[in-house]
């Protein structure tokens, strides 16, 4: 058995031992080759909490997430999550890791070979020993859960829509019970009442499992109604992080304009 | 009703984790006592947990009383321990035992009635006997062999009417489109299709010289490569290269832009595939393909020629006056005029198995293979009527 770190359990709070920060973003500068994209960027995700992150398109948001998750190469700075610094780990202590975060994709990334619920089951497979019956209801569990039709379980991604490849993204990345998930712009190609039911399946499962929610997105919806808080992403770094309230009176001119926006006042109205 | 307060869970050791059953009887019925962490971190083990705690809570249900499932001792919860405590719980429900779940916290009740019990209908697989799935199988191939063809004739019917109107319409060629093709096709294959028709043409001429030597007729090994080679090889192994090289890019690339909607894309633009994608890359095959016979028929001669002269002492003067001797023009059309058949028989393969890609990345993978496989069938049995038609004209 590989020597797993002492388990958190999820549910009793006051044996953590763990830090408060369960993702710590330290000075990183990430680029392609002449044009940089993250210019030492800080961040702080705390644990169990809802983050939003928010930023136009093309500022960086995927590509933060990406090295976050080791997929692209940074070219300094330090990333931890849960006090682990992700240079230093190696082999099995690497894997162990990546068990307690669960991603879900911009394009969903589904395997394009497999049906939905080979999908699900692809990291039980190979990460637990399960018997087939169980991994099937678990798996057929999870899509109850993202709110999928059951007779998609044997369609292949080629054969959903749009929104059905978020649900069963979601699926997938939920499949290990992960404890931070990564949302790459989830409730985009959602019809509204979809992406409502979509934040509120997200909110509902981050109390239940006590999951930290890492989440891209554009959706003031989502920001209003799941975000603990909010961090925005400008000229490759963090330019304000804080509540919606603390964004609504942040002075930095695209936050301004993206909070107090035509879209965001309609929002902002019953609030005010 | 002492006996129904809840247990103080056992903390400390990392065994105290493993997630276990105990029962404990008391007049009142029995309470089956749940420790340890009940998520994925203990999957095998959660598991056989989980049917412990059936098989205990059935046999306590025989004796009769209540049972009740205690999650006081439980350090820690997840979707999949929930599902299996719950649907122990249904289970023995459904037995006909009084279940009641006690002392779960406030977020694990929460977690238990997201991840209730219900049932899954399994969709068993379609049962049937060998035999019949073995005919079935047959007849599937058979139609589907027939679609083939089906579908094979009806775009060559689509791609000629393309091509011609392509060329009454000179100005629809896209001349830039067929540059870049043909230097893809042709010009960069050069190198490696000459390198193997010079080393065939060597080989040819080795084993000429050495077993018409035996005959003393070793002077004829030119007759030999000459026929040979202008007739059948060089056309048949640039074929050959070009359906494995070029016909697999291109049904690649058709079958990549048909999977991410590109094809769609051009098609509401008001564009036609056909002739935006199709004709430019037939064209240049077209054109490649008799370009690369020739100069395939060249480099393997030019490969005999260095084999004669090195191993069969045929001096080069010698060589040209024979080979002069030994073939006409009729030999080096035959090759020539074969080329651009196969040039017609691999484009419309290849492009036809791309536009067949499916959404799956693992379907481009098949289609490709598929292409490379029936053109390098087809370019034989188009050989093959080719050979049976110059002998029956006795061209
Ligand atoms: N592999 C790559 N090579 C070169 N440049 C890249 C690469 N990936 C991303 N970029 C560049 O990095 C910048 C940030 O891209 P990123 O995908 O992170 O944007 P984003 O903030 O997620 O935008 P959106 O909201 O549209 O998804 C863009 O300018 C993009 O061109
Ligand atoms: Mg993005």
């Amino acid at each position: 058995m590989t020597q797993l770190p002492p388990v958190p359990a999820p549910l009793s709070a006051e044996s953590e031992i763990e830090p408060e920060v369960a993702i710590r973003v330290r000075d990183v500068v990430v680029g392609f080759g002449q044009k940089l994209v993250l210019k030492g960027l800080d961040l702080d995700v705390r644990r169990g909490e809802v983050l939003g992150f928010v930023g136009g398109s093309g500022t960086g948001k995927s590509v933060l997430t990406r090295a976050i998750l080791g997929l692209v190469p940074k070219r300094s700075g330090a990333i931890e999550v849960f006090g682990q610094n992700l240079d230093e780990l190696r082999g099995a202590q690497r894997r162990a890791l990546e068990r307690r975060w669960g991603v879900l994709f911009q394009q969903g990334a589904l395997f394009s070979g497999l049906t939905v619920l080979q999908n699900i089951q692809l990291p039980m497979r190979e990460h637990l020993q399960l018997s087939q019956s169980l991994m099937n209801e678990l798996a057929m569990l999870k899509l109850d859960l993202v709110g999928l039709k059951r007779d998609a379980a044997d369609k292949f991604p080629s054969e959903l829509s749009g929104g059905m490849i978020k649900r069963a993204a979601l699926a997938r990345a939920l499949s290990l019970d992960p404890e931070i998930l990564f949302l790459d712009e989830p409730t985009s190609g959602l019809d509204p009442i979809g992406a409502a039911e979509f934040d509120q399946l997200i909110a509902t499962l981050q109390k239940t499992l006590g999951l930290t929610v890492y989440m891209v997105t554009h959706d003031l919806d989502s920001l209003y109604s799941i975000c603990d808080r909010i961090a925005a992403l400008a000229d490759g770094k963090i330019v304000a992080t804080g509540t919606i309230e603390e964004m609504l009176a942040s002075g930095h001119p695209w936050v301004r304009a993206y909070f107090h926006g035509q879209r965001a006042r309609q929002l902002a109205l019953p609030q005010a | 009703m002492t006996s129904l307060q809840p247990k103080e869970p056992a903390t400390g050791a990392p065994q105290q984790n493993e997630p276990r059953v105990s029962g404990e009887s008391s007049p009142d019925g029995t309470r089956l006592l749940l420790t340890g962490l009940w998520t994925l971190e203990r999957s095998g083990a959660m598991e056989a947990a989980a049917g412990d705690l059936e098989l205990i809570g059935a046999k306590a249900a025989a004796h009769g009383g209540a049972l009740l499932i205690d999650l006081a001792g439980v350090a820690g919860l997840d979707t999949a321990g929930a599902w299996l405590i719950d649907r122990a719980r249904a289970r023995l429900a459904q037995a006909g035992a009084v279940v009641e779940v006690r002392w779960a916290a406030e977020r694990q009740a929460i977690l238990l009635d997201q991840a209730h019990y219900r049932s899954f209908e399994a969709s068993a697989p379609r049962p049937g006997s060998p035999l019949v799935n073995w005919l079935a199988n047959i007849g599937e191939t058979l139609v589907s062999a027939g679609r083939d063809l089906v579908a094979g004739v009806s775009f060559l019917g689509e791609v000629v009417a393309s091509l011609l109107r392509a060329l009454s319409h000179p100005s629809r060629l896209r001349p830039t489109s067929i540059t870049y093709h043909v230097e893809n096709f042709a010009f960069r294959a050069l190198p490696i299709i000459a390198l193997i028709n010079f080393l065939v043409g060597c080989i040819v001429a080795q084993q000429g010289v050495f077993q018409l030597s035996r005959f003393g007729a070793a002077a004829f090994a030119v007759d030999l490569i000459g026929i040979l080679v202008l007739r059948e090889l060089a056309v048949l192994l640039t074929s050959i290269m070009v359906a494995g090289r070029t016909g697999s890019a291109i049904t690649a690339e058709l079958g990549s832009m048909k999977m991410r909607e590109e094809i769609d894309a051009l098609r509401v633009m008001g564009l036609d595939p056909m002739e935006v994608l199709v004709t430019p890359r037939l064209i240049a095959l077209l054109i490649s393909l008799p370009l690369l016979t020739f100069l395939a028929g060249i480099s393997a001669l030019f490969g005999g020629l260095l084999v004669a002269w090195g191993y069969g002492g045929i001096s080069p003067e010698i060589f040209l006056a024979r080979l002069q001797n030994a073939i006409g023009l009729n030999t080096f059309l035959v090759g020539l005029i074969k080329a651009p058949f196969m040039a017609l028989v691999i484009g419309v393969i290849a492009c036809l198995e791309g536009f067949r890609v499916q959404g799956s990345a693992e379907s481009l993978g098949r289609q490709v293979t598929a292409s490379v496989v029936k053109a390098i069938f087809m370019v034989i049995v188009v050989d093959g009527m080719f050979a049976m038609f110059f002998a029956a004209i006795k061209y």
